[in-house]
């Protein structure tokens, strides 16, 4: 498989240099890691969404042989200072409550209250289980359409409100005049459910405090190592250069590990106070009740279209529960994005948009894969309500309104300004792929026999996120005596491929053997600063720093060979390691040649010549990078059981120059399953006391092997302006599934009456939308 | 503190430990012999990471004490591959098929194939995916891990013999 693009290595479906290890049991996660006399840690946690902590006793946890430290709020507070992640910001310290340990009241079923820590996990486990917590119950916030209103009760009575975010929308006298002439105004309330990241390995660190070097180490299962570093640097006053962050392979994060957590804070500051090294290891019921939550958000939307279906302007009034502890850019900024992506890939010309987002006594929210996708979701159900309520088909409503190539450069009604993308084109791919025309008869054909089948798109574009300290990447590369190759950069790949990918464009760019080539990621120490894994930038933005040194690289290279070889280097080649004349390949010297002049003998270089060979660059992203892509899927509804069936699933993808299609298809693929888990099954519920439903597998559902279709591929290769012309693709399998989901189930039933606009979509929920139409 | 003797085989070789009778055949193969690429996902034996081979048999590691372990042939996924090194034929396909991303899922995924494969050579599709729902992936969708399983069925079935 290769584009029209590929080179010898970039387009080609490499294989992984991460698998041998993998496969073999031989990777490191943070749980491999044994540190000479570690502790370990921990939790007591609150059973109550809401409550004043009236008594803490950690006599009997104390007396358990093992146990050598049971520390609460107030033990930790001497030893540390309020902290800000870069991404943010130091403005927003206070903005939002960011305390490691429960003090004086509780804010969620799980928030933690005390830190135990021990000779090994068992015994920390039975000394928790005796750290006596004495929570009087307060009436826990947890309707998000009264959090707001709510004057008496307080998820952080020191912010003194529940709103913890507040999108306004200014008066648009323009739009309400295009509303009051609209022969058309369909307005509808969409619903999206709490869903989350659940990467398979759980939260986990070892902090190791070591005052007499002096030096903090932190082991961690991070997307951001160079953030964990900053984060516990400015929390403990440490100089950031005395605190080195070392990350290991990680089980997946999908954002939950982008920032650091709590526990995270107070297991630092421990081994800060112990003086030891501690570890912890989340299990799984913790990472479902406390790692971060996501997904759970609303809109009333209203559409204003003509007779034709051409949008003229939309509404949207939005809110999102961010849950207690939420991370702020997930948090407090959960309608930004909602917002500035709510267009999409539709002329739409005028928006009015208001967001709340909302404290709630439940866990707090975090970023997961498309942290704004409910933007998808809601327009792409609205397209589809507003083919509906007109008539007309689905497919032609969007190909009335999508940005075509014709139109670009495009300035959306948020201001963004499209280049390079392929909505129209990645839309006809996607209906021809799953045989538009052939279903709709096939979908007749069935309601004959009663057989409801349904068929539905999602249609998007995906940002690379470039803002603020996500702007730049780093790398550095160095050829050394042996002629092997370092890759050394600031990413943190957590089975993005990162290691694979980024050695693809060096050896292309080098002109090396790709085998010779080692890739160094995830120690603060080594590694040039980098924001993390995460956002879709690494194509964008590392790319371009690793095709940066290579290139710088290869000139060093020639430039050495030239003087060796008496040549100009302009008639100089590099292939394979090997650098020759052009047209005379028995003229050549090998890497290895060069690189031993280049240290072992720098008197054979040319005069001025810097000895030794290595570079470094660091990338800087465009300012708006776009792919896009959609989704179409095929569903049958058992009207009986309410049971969803998806028959097919195709994705046309435009990722721009792809520098590893099997390694695109892969990040398509996990996206789009984790969109069809949350639609269809996973779902995490609190009762009306605010407990936590869902803290197991068995209840927490995640979609297996059984329940997943084949998913077909299309892509476009539309070059993006950076420099391989790589675009960013990691979240859009999550964003764009959903939609498309909920709009086949929607199509399947709408012949009945039924009208589809929450998630989930269970049995449970399906049965009760046909009882609701009578069916 | 209850503590037993432990023997057992494990990838071929005797191994014994003195251990407390409450902790999993999984704490013991990662904590006491530091065989760490048997993975724990959930330790509630929904998730199947931490699958293993006993006397033959895939098995979940954090489900079964490991005094119940005690005289059996355990095989983990250090000992899956073949004696000379290198991949296994299973192993070889996760690779080629792009069966894994994070990698944490998979040496109980490989495991559960190695385990489909013995007993069932050549599985149609409904076997393939009933032999892998006892295994939960969160980064491929699955995909890879499917075309994995067919390529290494493919594979058995065109050797000669």
């Amino acid at each position: 498989m290769s584009d029209a693009s590929a080179g010898r290595y970039i387009g080609q479906s490499v294989r992984r240099f991460e698998d041998p290890r993998l496969l073999t049991g031989h990777g490191t996660y943070i749980d491999d890691v044994a540190v000479p006399g570690m502790l370990h840690a921990a939790f007591v946690r609150s059973s109550f969404a809401h409550g004043r902590i009236r008594r803490v006793d950690s006599t009997e946890a104390a007396a358990v042989d093992g146990v050598v430290a049971v520390l609460f709020a107030a033990d930790l507070a001497a030893n540390y200072q309020p902290t800000w992640s870069s991404i943010i910001g130091r403005a927003a310290v206070s903005a939002q409550p960011l305390r490691p340990l429960a003090d004086q009241d509780v804010r969620f079923a799980g928030d933690p209250v005390a830190i135990v820590v021990a000779r090994s996990r068992h015994i920390a486990e039975d000394g928790a289980e005796l750290v006596e917590v004495d929570i009087e119950p307060l009436p826990p916030v947890l309707d998000v359409t009264a959090a707001g209103n709510d004057r008496l009760n307080l998820v952080h009575p020191e912010v003194g409100t529940n709103v913890a975010g507040k999108l306004a929308a200014d008066p648009d006298p323009e739009l309400d005049e295009i509303f009051a002439a609209a022969p058309h105004v369909i307005t509808e309330t969409i619903r999206q459910h709490r869903y989350i990241a659940v990467p398979m390995e759980g939260r986990g660190l070892i902090a190791s405090w070591e005052p007499h070097v002096p030096q903090l180490t932190i082991w961690s299962a991070t997307q951001a190592p160079h953030e964990v570093r900053s984060w516990c640097a400015r929390m403990l006053d440490l100089p950031e250069h005395r605190v080195r962050v070392l990350m290991g392979d990680v089980g997946g994060g999908f954002g939950q590990k982008m920032f650091t957590t709590r526990e995270e804070m107070a297991v630092v500051i421990a081994s800060y106070q112990l003086g030891r090294p501690v570890k912890w290891i989340e299990d799984r019921s913790e990472n479902l009740l406390a790692a971060g939550h996501a997904r759970e958000e609303h809109a009333t939307a209203s559409m204003a279209v003509d007779h034709d279906g051409r949008i003229l302007g939309a509404r949207v009034t939005h809110t999102a529960n961010v849950g207690s502890y939420s991370i702020p850019p997930a948090g407090n900024g959960a309608g930004v994005g909602v917002k500035n992506l709510f267009p999409g890939p539709y002329k739409i010309p005028r928006l009015s948009f208001e967001s709340e987002a909302l404290y709630t006594n439940t866990c707090g929210r975090t970023p997961y894969r498309g942290p704004w996708m409910f933007e998808t979701v809601l327009r792409e159900q609205m397209v589809d309500i507003v083919a509906r309520a007109l008539g007309k088909d689905p497919l032609e409503l969007r190909r009335i309104n999508v940005v075509r190539s014709a139109d670009l450069p495009y300035t959306s009604a948020t201001g963004l300004v499209y280049e390079r993308i392929s909505p129209a084109e990645s839309l006809e791919q996607a209906a021809e792929l799953i045989g538009y025309e052939d279903f709709r008869r096939e979908q007749a054909a069935a309601r004959e026999k009663e057989r409801y089948l349904g068929i539905g798109f999602g249609l998007y574009v995906e940002p690379s996120q470039t803002g603020g300290s996500m702007a730049s990447e780093g790398a550095i590369l160095r050829i050394d005596p042996g002629g092997t190759v370092t890759l050394i950069m600031g990413t943190a790949s957590h089975g993005q491929s990162t290691e694979t990918t980024m050695a693809q464009i060096v050896a292309e760019h080098l002109g090396c053997p790709i085998e010779d080539i080692v890739f160094i990621q995830g120690d603060t120490a080594l590694t040039p600063w980098g924001p993390g894994t995460g956002g879709s930038r690494t194509a964008i933005i590392a790319a371009g720093a690793a095709q940066e040194v290579a290139v710088q690289m290869r000139v060093k290279v020639l430039n050495i060979a030239a003087h060796l070889l008496e040549a100009s280097p302009h008639d100089l080649e590099i292939s394979d390691g090997v650098i020759s004349v052009k047209g005379d390949p028995a003229i050549a010297l090998s890497l290895r040649d060069i690189a031993e002049a280049a240290y072992l003998s720098p008197g054979t270089l040319a005069p001025g010549t810097e000895p030794g060979l290595l570079t470094q660059a660091r990338s800087l992203a465009p300012p708006l990078t776009l792919s896009n892509a959609c989704h179409a899927c095929t569903v049958e509804v058992d009207v009986r059981t309410g049971r969803v069936r998806v028959l097919r699933y195709a994705v046309s993808e435009d990722c721009g120059r792809m520098i590893n299609p099997m390694v695109v298809e892969g990040q398509i693929a996990g996206g789009v399953v984790q969109g069809l888990g949350g639609v269809l099954y996973e779902h995490m519920i609190y009762d009306d006391d605010g407990n936590p439903l869902t803290t197991t597998f068995l209840d927490y559902l995640l979609p297996t092997a059984a329940e997943v279709p084949e998913i077909e591929y299309g892509h476009l290769t539309t070059p993006a302006n950076t420099p391989g012309g790589f675009k960013g693709m990691g979240e859009g399998g999550a964003i764009g599934s959903p939609a498309a989901v909920v709009n086949a189930i929607a199509d399947a039933l709408a012949c009945l009456g039924v009208r589809i606009t929450d998630q989930p979509l269970g049995p449970e929920q399906i049965v009760a939308a046909l009882e609701a139409a009578g069916v | 503190m209850n503590e037993r003797d432990l023997t057992a085989t494990v990838n071929g070789v005797q191994r014994s430990a003195r251990v407390e009778a409450r902790l999993t055949l999984a704490d013991v193969l990662r904590d006491c012999w530091r065989l760490t690429g048997t993975h724990l996902g959930c330790e509630h034996g929904v998730c199947g990471a931490c699958t293993v081979m006993v006397d033959g048999l895939a098995v979940r590691s954090c489900l079964m004490l490991a005094i119940q372990a005690d005289g059996c042939e355990v095989t983990t996924i250090e000992g899956i591959g073949p004696e000379s090194g290198g991949l296994s034929l299973v192993q070889r396909m996760f690779q080629q098929e792009h069966g894994l991303q994070c990698g944490f899922c998979t040496p109980g995924l490989v495991i559960s194939v190695a385990a489909l494969l013995a007993d069932n050579p050549s599985p149609t599709d409904e076997e393939i995916l009933d032999g892998l729902s006892g295994n939960l992936c969160r980064c491929t969708g699955y995909q890879g891990i499917i075309h994995a399983v067919r390529a290494a069925a493919a594979a058995i079935a065109g050797e000669p013999g």
